[in-house]
């Protein structure tokens, strides 16, 4: 087992297994795990984090060993390992959108949240963090929020504030 | 204006459906393909056009095809390269959002060339997005006969699925992304043996970008031969390039290979000049991976002549006082960006980026960042330039896949180039916290070549 804050197991619905098979059929017989990356990212846009449980399902559902699940969601960054906010907010802090004021959005959502990087707001709504190229530099600075991966570009410190309102009264 | 053979209806309204990229004229390419030439013919056509591999190391994709091993009963695959990482690119992004349709054209023809029947896409995870449009478009075109079974009644069966990646900059390396698609950690295999040979699931496969394999369909339409006609020597067609850091007009610019550098900065036509009426340092030609280079040496080749969008023009001089087209991830730095703080930020992406698997690699990125870091923060000592250097060297040519050289040239460029703003930031400690080194002497023509250093 992963050293995590863990929790009761996740359960997963016939929706999302219905997915899974859709998934599974895309890969020649005998080489299902390619539809590993993919059914983490249906795991985590149900749960919005992939719990253990959630791996060692995946693991059963694929028939490979936990293990093999488990080391491929802790090298690929966008999987989630610990609960986030409902809104993660993921920056680019890259070369490009740096030179363009990426640094300054990040210390402002850092302000503006009144939580550091990697923590979940007391109301559970919002978390960011800081992460690698976006393929969006032109567009600079930018940010996507999980688990649809909506974008948003040429950031500046009014628009994050009113994105921010914006995703609270959508509640 | 210049040639548009990839962007060339991309404001048409509704071209990212079937109907309207149908009316101009798409798929065109596929019948033609299909119904009129064999495989062989294609992979000829590819080869006369001189089209390079548009994903940065520019090799060759006919010749790429045709290494492509086909023994009997085994499958083959095509795996397309959207998992565009490179810091300073994002024209697949652009081609994928706005006209899906071209790649999912350019994967029928190219796949039908090379004798796949299940094809795949493997899409950056970050682009969710991008990768919902190329599932609709996906769903219209095989709704529409143009994959499936049987297509055109030609007796061509193809499937094409997309691909999520899970976030990982090395997974653009082909073998690394082929074990990605394998439902495995992202680590570079060795070569040989190349995926030509043993590839996805250990057969023949071909990965190409996804601008590349776009480029396929202006080339079986209009021949390989009319295709070479563009460009320049040996850099031939139309090129995306993703322009970004502090321009007028950053975005996604088609060019015609062969274009000055001059030109494409400050021309009204692409990148408009220098945000904010400001005056231009230093540029990073071709993705962060590429030598940056000084504002001189960007718009002049070292004895003097105007320096071209072309791979041979860009690396004219070696890395004594040339770089690369690579991607074509082009971005700017104007007067007020502090090269140290851009050669600490890369650093600190490809430690971050690096899979672990060399230890040249997994440990010299790190050192590289933290030394970096400290000098960034006026704390280093004239030694660490040196040390760097050093480093640089060690990881450079020393690991199983070109991440090492990625992150190796962009901070030997940076001493090579602007060793005076490292030696200033380490004088100066405290002034280095609150000012810029400024442009100095980086825009000042040239007079003579400058004496190449060892590489």
């Amino acid at each position: 087992m992963l050293k995590v804050e863990e929790q009761t197991p996740v359960v997963f619905s016939s929706e999302l297994l219905a997915k899974f098979d859709e998934v599974k059929n895309r890969y020649p017989e005998g080489k299902q795990k390619s539809a590993l990356l993919p059914l983490l990212h249906l795991v985590q846009a149900e749960f919005l984090w992939v719990p253990t449980s959630a791996m060692d399902q995946v693991a059963e559902y694929l028939n490979i060993q936990p293990i093999e699940v488990y080391e491929v969601a802790t090298f690929y960054t966008m999987y989630f390992l610990k609960p986030q906010g409902k809104y993660a907010l993921e920056v680019c802090r890259t070369g490009p959108c740096c030179l363009v004021g990426a640094e300054k959005i990040l210390s402002h959502l850092e302000n503006k949240l009144g939580v550091k990087e990697g923590e979940v707001t007391p109301d559970g709504l919002f978390s960011f963090r800081g992460v690698e190229c976006l393929a969006a530099c032109g567009y600079g600075p930018v940010l996507q929020i999980s688990p649809e991966y909506t974008f948003y570009e040429n950031l500046t410190t009014e628009s994050v504030d009113k994105l921010i309102e914006d995703l609270k009264n959508k509640i | 204006m210049s040639r548009k053979l990839l962007l060339e209806h991309i404001n048409v309204p509704g071209i990212n459906t079937l109907d309207v990229y149908r009316q101009k004229g798409g798929y065109r390419a596929v019948e033609k393909a299909l119904k009129t030439l064999t495989p062989e013919e294609i992979v000829e056509e590819v080869k006369k056009s001189g089209l390079r591999g548009r994903g940065g190391a520019g090799f060759p994709t006919g010749m790429k095809w045709s290494f492509l091993a086909k023994p009997e009963g085994v499958a083959r695959y095509l795996v397309c390269n959207a998992d565009e990482s490179e810091p300073g690119t994002f024209k697949d992004r652009y081609l994928m959002t706005y006209i899906p349709h071209a790649l999912i054209e350019g994967m029928i023809v190219s796949s039908f060339a090379l004798g796949a029947k299940v094809s795949y896409i493997y899409v950056r995870g970050e682009m969710m997005p991008q990768i919902r449009i190329l599932e609709k478009a996906i769903a219209e075109a095989k709704a529409a006969g143009w994959l499936g079974k049987n297509i055109l009644g030609t007796g061509y069966d193809l499937e094409l699925y997309v691909q999520p990646g899970g976030g990982a900059y090395i997974c653009g390396e082909e073998t690394a992304l082929l074990e990605s698609l394998e439902g495995k950690r992202g680590n570079p295999r060795i070569k040989p043996p190349f995926p030509a040979i043993a590839g996805l699931y250990g057969c023949p496969t071909v990965v190409n970008n996804v601008e590349s394999i776009a480029a396929v369909v202006p080339i079986i339409n209009d021949g390989g031969d009319e295709y070479a006609k563009i460009g320049i020597g040996r850099s031939t067609g139309t090129k995306l390039i993703s322009a970004s850091g502090n321009l007028v007009k950053p975005g996604v610019y088609e060019i015609e290979l062969g274009l000055p550098v001059e030109e494409f900065i400050y021309s009204d036509e692409y990148c408009g000049g220098i945000a904010n009426g400001k005056r231009l340092k230093a540029t990073v030609a071709g993705g962060s991976s590429v030598p940056v280079l000084p504002a001189n040496l960007t718009l002049k080749l070292a004895n003097g002549e105007p320096r071209l969008m072309s791979y041979e023009s860009l690396s004219e001089g070696g890395f004594a006082t040339g770089t690369m087209l690579g991607s074509g991830g082009f971005i700017a730095f104007d007067e007020d960006q502090c090269i140290v703080r851009n050669t600490w930020n890369f650093s600190r992406f490809y430690h971050h980026e690096s899979c672990g698997q060399c230890s040249p690699c997994r440990e010299g990125t790190g050192w590289m960042e933290k030394v970096l870091h400290k000098i960034e923060h006026g704390h280093g000592t004239m030694e660490d330039v040196d040390l760097l250097w050093d480093i640089q060297r060690k990881i450079e040519g020393n690991t199983i896949c070109p991440l090492g050289d990625a992150a190796a040239w962009p901070v030997a460029s940076a001493i090579r180039h602007f060793r005076d703003e490292f030696e200033w930031h380490i004088k100066e400690p405290v002034k280095s916290q609150s000012q810029n080194y400024g442009i100095a002497n980086y825009a000042t023509p040239i007079e003579k070549a400058p004496v190449a250093e060892e590489k």
